[in-house]
């Protein structure tokens, strides 16, 4: 009989991912209705953490293995698989990070299940079945997922999930785990970490996003809106306007062949709001627009907005929240 | 080198979507179709690999009845020979039903590299190359914004929050393009001419040896509805005097977000 909710628990550079922590805490509000437990599956080299345990892991399951120090879709997938088959859980979730987005889809495989990528929600139904909500047409429209058996497999959109209020009196049991992987089993992996496109703060993972767009007319610009960006503690964004006009690298592009983004402030200067660039950014909690065109439909979606010229409007603004974080 | 490229038909981006009668999904019935534009990075790096490499760049869709038109596309575009699998259940598969049947064409065929796009516009779910790659027992890496690759291994670059991971593996293998790959080229004249000789092969469900219960998808969709829609928001205008600071103060105050 499948029971609890096994959660995959993702690392970068020495720290626990929050959304896998959010993660943790979504299952943790499930089990809670269930009273089954929750277990973290950990890979990692040192012990996992007791933030494990304040979010809600009642149990945490260390992976530990050479062939592991570095990423392999085929060395995690063995793992995660390997623990589900000793657990028999009834869930499974992890974060849809690149690497979730990467090796859950060939673990769900592995196991001959299905899974549901990027959800905006997820809830147990008919007392103990897993319902996801996901967007589809890049959220111009959601989908209500269920599945035929067990597990049921998700990944969970950063940024979406309550973290909650941690529990630091909670506490974890960590149970080490022999993971069987012999080196003909991995035939990819990760062997450096080159840098990117220059993103400092990741836009799928800010809470505040200042993009630009068109009406910026061009690259020597973007610092205005690099500067609100700053002051606002958030991550730079453009339209595909702005990329295909090779303004600024496509690592920062927002919209249906770019990013999705779902940071509580959007803010959009000199963008118009074509369909493509809202589908990347309307699950934003607050949309602020900033145009010269009283017309734009970005002021059909935005929350709050100013019509006026972005080159005296974003500076300006930019001084205003400076002065209010000053204060 | 034999590559096969998983090509998929889908609505362009530019779509409004509708959701069908019955709310189990979106409305196509209107909507105009176009080769998937991430599975256009795939074809091209194809292209490019067979240029340098030699070999032979086939197209596999899976589909119900429309997808010949994409197909053509990517003939054009200079593939050599393109198979579809086509089946009504392949209209209302999910991605594990989807990648059994595009992996058991692969199996057949033994190539040396499947290429895909990243994740299909419209159920941009990015689950069937790894699917596919777990179907076959091959190494697989996803959104792929750099490749290097002989006959015998490869070198990708792709992207994670903030950097790029090198992913470094033996061929034959499963990568997924990112748009940054490449640029894809536009079908010429002459390419479109030439695609009218070359073949599509037409395949069934039956003729690919997998039972009901392989194709079976195993998730489903209960509903598919609009997002609800946004209240109308206050827009200022005026003195950047009194906007700035106004919209400063409703930040702050009503919306508590700064």
């Amino acid at each position: 009989m499948a029971q609890g909710i096994l959660v995959f628990i993702e690392e970068r550079q020495g720290s626990v991912k929050k959304a896998s922590l959010e993660a943790v805490a979504a299952a943790r509000r499930m089990a809670d209705s269930l009273q089954e437990p929750v277990i973290a599956a950990y890979i990692g080299s040192q012990a996992p953490g007791a933030v494990l345990a304040h979010h809600g892991a009642d149990r945490a399951y260390w992976v530990r293995h050479p062939l592991l120090e570095s990423y392999s879709p085929e060395g995690y997938t063995a793992a995660v698989t390997q623990l589900v088959r000793l657990l028999q859980p009834r869930i499974l979730l992890g974060a849809a990070t690149a690497m979730g987005r990467d090796f859950l889809p060939r673990a769900a495989a592995r196991l001959r299940v299905g899974l549901a990528q990027d959800c905006t929600a997820a809830r147990l139904v008919d007392g103990a079945q897993l319902e996801c909500v996901r967007p589809i047409y890049a959220g111009k429209a959601f989908a209500r997922v269920r599945f035929a058996a067990a597990p049921a497999v998700a990944t969970l959109r950063p940024n979406v999930f309550s973290l909650g209020t941690p529990d630091t009196a909670r506490s974890a049991e960590t149970v080490d785990f022999q993971l069987d992987l012999a080196p003909e089993q991995i035939r990819a992996r990760c062997t450096a970490l080159a840098a990117s496109g220059g993103a400092k703060v990741e836009l799928t993972e800010a809470e505040v996003v200042v993009s630009g767009g068109r009406g910026l007319k061009g690259p020597e610009s973007f610092p205005i809106v690099r500067e609100l960006a700053e002051a606002l503690g958030g991550a730079l964004g453009a339209s595909r306007a702005a990329v295909d006009a090779g303004w600024i690298d496509h690592q920062h592009q927002v919209g249906q062949t770019g990013k999705t983004v779902s940071p509580t402030l959007y803010v959009a200067c000199g963008i118009s709001g074509a369909i493509q660039h809202l589908a990347g950014m309307s699950s934003s909690k607050y949309i602020v627009a900033i145009n010269k065109d009283p017309e734009a439909p970005i002021f059909k979606v935005a929350d709050y907005g100013i019509v006026g010229d972005l080159f005296t409007v974003v500076p300006a603004l930019t001084q205003e929240v400076r002065k209010l974080k000053s204060q | 080198m034999k590559i096969v490229v998983c090509v998929k038909y889908v609505p362009d981006t530019a779509i409004k979507v509708k959701i069908a009668a019955g709310s189990r999904g979106v409305d196509l019935s209107d909507v105009s179709l176009v080769v998937n534009p991430y599975d256009e990075y795939a074809v091209e790096e194809a292209l490019q690999i067979r240029e340098r490499l030699g070999g032979e760049v086939i197209v596999l869709g899976a589909a119900g009845d429309k997808a010949n038109a994409g197909l053509r596309t990517c003939l054009a575009m200079g593939a050599d020979s393109a198979i579809l699998i086509q089946d009504e259940c392949m209209e209302s598969g999910d991605s594990f039903s989807t990648g059994a049947a595009l992996a058991s064409v692969c199996r057949q065929l033994r190539p040396d590299l499947v290429l895909f796009g990243k994740q299909a516009i419209g159920v941009d779910n990015g689950q069937v190359p790894a699917v596919v790659a777990e179907l076959l027992d091959l190494p697989h890496v996803s959104a792929v914004v750099k490749l290097e690759v002989d006959s015998r291994k490869f070198r990708a670059e792709r992207e994670i929050e903030g950097a790029r991971e090198v992913m470094e593996g033996s061929l034959p293998a499963v990568l997924s393009a990112q748009k940054g790959l490449n640029n894809p080229r536009y079908a010429s004249l002459k390419g479109i001419m030439a695609a009218k000789k070359k073949t599509i092969e037409v395949r069934t469900l039956n003729s690919l040896g997998l039972s009901a219960d392989d194709l079976k998808p195993r998730t489903s969709i209960e509903e598919a509805t609009l997002p609800p829609p946004r209240p109308p928001g206050k827009i200022l205008s005026g003195d950047v005097s009194e906007t700035v600071p106004e919209l400063v103060r409703l930040l702050h105050e009503e919306a508590k977000i700064i």
